[in-house]
């Protein structure tokens, strides 16, 4: 216990000393002026590497290797602005990247892009020569890397290899316009990201999504199938999954009659308890055909879970990706809608004994419900390990917020320790989230299930 | 009084799951102090109900979220 206790004691004394020496980019930039509203941020965070309170890694050796330019550049715009700014910093910690940070090392992963006049083009990111931010000081064939991720650059630019050096990229808050009654009408604002080459500045598109722009996205000039940060995550889980499920079954046909051992003991009493307290009593006499299916979602789930919560591994965000739970909710509303019964679709479309003004209610909620239900399972997993991963990133942007920036050190001490208090405690409940969502949403996918195949057999009760 | 209505409507979304979950935790409570060698399957379907109604309230949250 005394031993865990020094331990800790000196971890924590490494994280405050490094906490000190951020200040080396203290700001003593007076008259800065913003071009525009800037997110990409300079100032000392954990660059690109998820971690979480102990041992701040900053690379001390980012003054050799980046111009500290904090001006505007030369076409105008603040590539790295003084503030700092917390929710920028959350939502680049949370998305997908085209470069993996595992601590300070920065792996290029292979970028496949489709672009209607370019076609298919495949390369390493690692042509973008990219900083620690994850932001390129190149750009290849039109396209350019910010802040983690892949943008093409609109209108005429050399093809190639293009050197575009530090602080050329940035983004400006540009008004959206649209049209209403004739007349061009404000929409809001859209961030877009510039590329400043030769003194102009250049527009560069975001990847195409299906989230209808929610995230500023939409369907843009290019569309990503690149193995990106969440899709490396997922091969890796799903090797180490397959490598350790082939290995206790090996061990079942080996040791049959013997008492389990191992690995194969603690997998065992999750996959009986799946067996006895989730399929069974939920899906009823049918559950043998759908057990499969329910421990690959919950061991799917729980690991990409327990992925992203390792600090300086990168934190791959990949169950709190939209695209990610909606496939495992396309997957139970196949699953569910491919198997229903008679029964299950009465119910859905005309609800036995009720009377017939209730059911003209009931249909449009029930036939809602059949899409609201798995929409609601995708929801919930992102929801929930997303806002994990983001009160990561803000608790520890508090001791850069308190310690403003790295000047006031009553702050900074203070509030590492505070921090780095309650980040251990955060983790502690986001690996109890972990596993919680992987077991709710595998008990839902079950509960439906088992509605779709459910005998009838209350003809005689009333309904 | 800076901010948006977005923040608000998240605080409102947290309160519903406040009271929900606080009442989930006090039935369980009671439950366990009725019948205390049921404390396993008390537990497990609190932290499970609890699960649902806290998915409610943070999707609620992230849309907010994303709505400012």
């Amino acid at each position: 216990m005394k031993k865990l206790l020094s331990i800790f004691l000196l971890i924590f004394s490494l994280a405050i000393v490094a906490n000190t020496q951020q200040d080396n980019h203290a700001h003593d930039h007076q008259g800065e002026h913003h071009e525009g509203h800037d997110h990409s941020d300079h100032d000392g965070h954990d660059h690109g590497s998820h971690d979480h309170s102990h041992g701040d890694d900053h690379d001390h050796s980012h003054g050799a290797e980046h111009v500290a330019h904090h001006g505007p550049n030369a076409c105008g715009m603040v590539t790295h602005s003084e503030e700092f700014d917390p929710g920028a910093l959350a939502f680049h910690h949370i998305s997908d990247q085209n470069v993996y940070n595992i601590g300070t090392l920065q792996l290029p992963l292979p970028c496949i892009l489709y672009s209607k006049d370019a076609g298919v083009e495949f390369f390493s990111s690692g042509k973008f020569h990219a900083d620690y931010h994850g932001t390129g000081t190149y750009a290849y064939n039109k396209y350019v890397l910010y802040e983690g991720m892949v943008r093409r650059i609109q209108g005429d630019f050399p093809s190639g290899l293009v050197e575009i050096g530090h602080d050329a990229l940035g983004v400006i808050e540009e008004t959206v316009y649209k049209e209403e009654d004739g007349k061009q009408v404000e929409d809001g604002t859209k961030d877009v990201v510039y590329l400043c080459h030769n003194g102009t500045k250049v527009a560069c598109d975001n990847k195409s999504t299906l989230d209808g722009g929610l995230f500023g996205g939409g369907l843009t000039s290019f569309t990503d199938f690149s193995i990106t940060k969440n899709v490396l995550s997922m091969i890796i889980m799903v090797l180490l999954m397959s490598w350790l499920f082939l290995s206790i079954a090996k061990k079942y046909k080996e040791r049959e009659g013997m008492a389990p051992s191992g690995a194969q003991g603690l997998f065992e009493t999750i996959i009986v308890f799946i067996q006895d307290e989730v399929a069974k009593p939920f899906i009823g006499h049918k559950w043998e055909k759908f057990l499969p299916l329910l421990l690959t979602i919950f061991f799917f789930i729980l690991g990409l879970n327990l992925w992203g919560q390792i600090p300086f591994l990168g934190g791959s965000n990949v169950t709190g990706s939209l695209s990610v739970t909606m496939v495992l909710a396309i997957i139970v509303f196949l699953v569910t809608n491919l198997n229903g019964n008679k029964h299950y679709w009465e119910h859905v479309f005309w609800m036995p004994g009720v009377p017939a003004w209730v059911k003209t209610i009931l249909t449009p909620v029930e036939v809602l419900g059949v899409f609201i239900k798995p929409l609601t399972l995708m929801l919930r997993l992102f929801a929930n390990i997303t806002a994990g991963h983001m009160v990561m990133v803000i608790f520890v942007s508090l001791i850069f917020v308190f310690s403003k920036n790295g000047t006031s050190y009553i702050g900074g001490y203070g509030t590492s320790i505070a921090s780095g208090l309650l980040t251990m405690f955060m983790m502690a409940i986001e690996l109890l989230v972990a596993f919680i969502q992987a077991f709710v949403f595998t008990i839902l996918t079950a509960s439906y299930i088992g509605a779709a195949v459910e005998e009838h057999h209350h003809a005689e009760e009333h309904h | 009084m800076g901010g948006s209505v977005a923040a608000l409507g998240m605080g409102l979304a947290v309160i519903g799951a406040g009271i929900g979950i606080g009442m989930i935790g006090s039935r369980a409570m009671e439950a366990i102090a009725r019948q205390p060698e049921a404390v396993g399957d008390i537990r497990a379907n609190m932290i499970l109900t609890a699960a649902l109604i806290e998915g409610a309230a943070l999707i609620a949250i992230v849309m907010a979220f994303l709505v400012a």
